[in-house]
């Protein structure tokens, strides 16, 4: 479903990306580490138009995104949210899912007030458990909220393709148990692609890994084998291998 | 519904009907040029208080407007195949062909409203498309703003030079000295600006009015929800811009004359600090302002010619540091506090 070749991005002659190659096959739920730097925000920024790359090839469900802008890559069937979450605050809840599941309609059929809730907004809303929040404005909500309704915004713009960066970012453990619920749920039924850097997260949740190090593929493979690889184990935590296994925290 | 038409209503009766009974002459002639400029003060609300762009360059469309209205008003009264009085002092001998179509009344009128229209579609492509926004974008139409009175001031046989027009005496077979003519314009000013605000506000409210929010809140984030903000920032500027063009071709009537003072940087300015003393997030604020301000400067000048550019400026200063909000977001703020005072 998604495809990167050779993909190159350069800041000012820095290599943020040198040649990472990344096949995701539709349905999977693939986690993206690394340590700072490596270039995880950056290749989700190329697969979603926000950087553009200086060599490679991008490929989604057939379509080369090289060169679209952001809302045609959305509207291909690829979202997103951000590290930091941006809900719109002046907006309620359902505003905000509202307005992200209506981007299909041609604008000038915005001009009508919204009547009741769509399919889509109830059900992003459902998942994401904000219904009790729906009328409250977004700008309200905790830390933890926010990033849901961030989540339940990319729900309800139907995506086939979702990327999360650092969705857990700052939640209290409870929220980071529901969150990773929710995760898994929304894996059943889309390709999601997740940048995290918690490997108790990764552990319990994760079931495919890709380990970028310095603009590179590093590693590819199970949590298991991940954690296992020596080269992951010293450019990750910057220990020897024979200090400590990946994932162990002190 | 009713309830919260309810202040609307009780203004428009008294805008429509007791404004024109209570009102001399002279002073429901003021009022209308007011109204005019709440009309453009509503596009500025929308566009700035609602979509982010601070437009410093709004009476750019309300010259546009008010020359199309003047120059249609000009060769009713040049008669077939005569000239306007001021081509006549500038030595022009024939017509511009530019004027010609403007002896028609309906194309001056369409012109006066899609003129303004299109050059904001234009600018909004070129500027948008390119993501300039913010403190550039306000440049960017306040040197719009310079430009177009160069070039008014420059076209002298065209335009009227630094004079502009004036001396109209006839709209659609009417005497425009005639205090009925002026009652029944000031009628058409209330009412369209009523229809306008009643429109915009639909427009605020309704999913797109939602959208302008977001795309002046986060931009960025509302690309990655699948919309393309230059597009939706171009449409709404084109509509404030409209709105300046038929607020510029009411007042040419109503006032009698048009010319590059009314419609340069300064006015364009004045209009900006009126919503923001009006209060910008409130359409309601927006015109609310503009008819304030109005009214203050005639008083103000009446009495101290030279003292209203400061008392502008400090009035502005003061909104901005106490009040962001403005005049609509204090009254908010009372009618919020007195709500819960009879609450507890």
């Amino acid at each position: 479903m998604l495809e990167l070749r050779d993909v190159r991005v350069e800041f000012d002659g820095f290599r943020a990306l040198d040649g990472v190659d990344l096949t995701v096959p539709e349905g999977e739920l693939r986690f993206l580490i690394g340590p700072n730097g490596a270039g995880k925000t950056t290749l989700i920024d190329v697969i979603t138009g926000l950087t553009k790359p200086v060599a490679g090839a991008v490929r989604f469900a057939g379509y080369d995104l090289v060169g679209r802008k952001e809302h045609q890559i959305v509207r291909l069937g690829v979202g997103r949210t951000f590290q930091t979450s941006v809900v719109f605050e002046e907006l309620t809840v359902v505003e905000n899912l509202d307005l992200a599941a209506s981007f299909r309609k041609p604008l000038w059929s915005l001009a009508r007030r919204r009547k009741g809730v769509s399919e889509a907004v109830e059900e992003a809303l459902a998942r994401t458990g904000l219904e009790e929040l729906a009328e409250r404005s977004a700008g309200v909500l905790s830390h933890g909220q926010r990033q849901w309704l961030e989540i339940g915004m990319l729900l309800a713009q139907r995506p086939r393709l979702l990327l999360l960066d650092e969705p857990v970012a700052g939640m209290s453990s409870d929220e980071r148990e529901r969150t990773g619920r929710l995760l898994t749920e929304i894996a059943d039924d889309h390709t999601v692609i997740v940048v995290e850097h918690d490997m108790e997260f990764l552990r319990r949740h994760a079931s495919k890994v890709t380990v970028l190090h310095e603009g590179k593929v590093l590693v590819e493979g199970s949590v298991d084998q991940v954690s296992a690889d020596p080269r992951v184990q010293e450019v990750y935590l910057g220990r020897r291998p024979s200090d400590a296994a990946v994932g162990e925290r002190s | 519904m009713i309830k919260r038409n309810l202040p609307f209503a009780a203004i428009a009766v008294v805008a429509l009907v007791a404004a024109p009974l209570l009102l001399e002459p002279f002073r429901l002639g003021l009022l209308a040029k007011y109204l005019c400029y709440a009309i453009v003060a509503l596009g500025i609300g929308l566009a700035w208080g609602k979509g982010g762009m601070l437009t410093l360059g709004q009476g750019v469309f309300f010259g546009l407007g008010g020359y199309s209205m003047a120059m249609y008003l000009k060769l009713t009264e040049a008669g077939d195949g005569g000239l306007p009085d001021f081509m006549v002092w500038s030595g022009v001998e024939e017509l511009p062909a530019l004027w010609t179509p403007f002896a028609n009344p309906v194309f001056a009128l369409c012109m006066a409203v899609l003129g303004p229209v299109a050059l904001a579609l234009i600018l909004g492509a070129l500027v948008f498309r390119q993501r300039v926004r913010g403190a550039y974008f306000a440049i960017l139409t306040q040197a719009l703003a310079a430009a177009m009175v160069i070039l008014l001031v420059g076209q002298q046989g065209l335009t009227g030079g630094t004079n502009g027009m004036t001396n109209f005496f006839e709209l659609f077979g009417q005497d425009l000295a005639e205090d009925s003519t002026q009652r029944g314009l000031y009628l058409v000013v209330a009412s369209v600006l009523g229809v306008l605000y009643l429109a915009t506000r639909q427009l605020v409210n309704s999913r797109y009015g939602r959208l302008l929010v977001a795309v002046r809140d986060g931009e960025d984030r509302v690309r990655f929800l699948g919309y393309d903000p230059a597009l939706v920032k171009t449409v709404t500027f084109a509509i404030s811009a409209g709105m300046a063009g038929l607020a510029g071709a009411l007042f040419v009537p109503v006032v009698g004359i048009i010319s590059p003072a009314l419609l340069g940087v300064v006015p364009s300015l004045e209009l900006v600090v009126a919503v923001a003393v009006g209060g910008r997030h409130a359409l309601a604020g927006a015109v609310l302002g503009a008819v304030l301000m109005g009214y203050a400067k005639t008083a103000f000048s009446e009495q101290f010619a030279d003292g209203w550019l400061y008392l502008q400026g400090a009035l502005f200063i003061l909104v901005m540091t106490l009040a962001p909000k403005g005049v609509a977001g204090i009254g908010r703020s009372i009618l919020g506090r007195l709500r819960s005072a009879r609450a507890t």
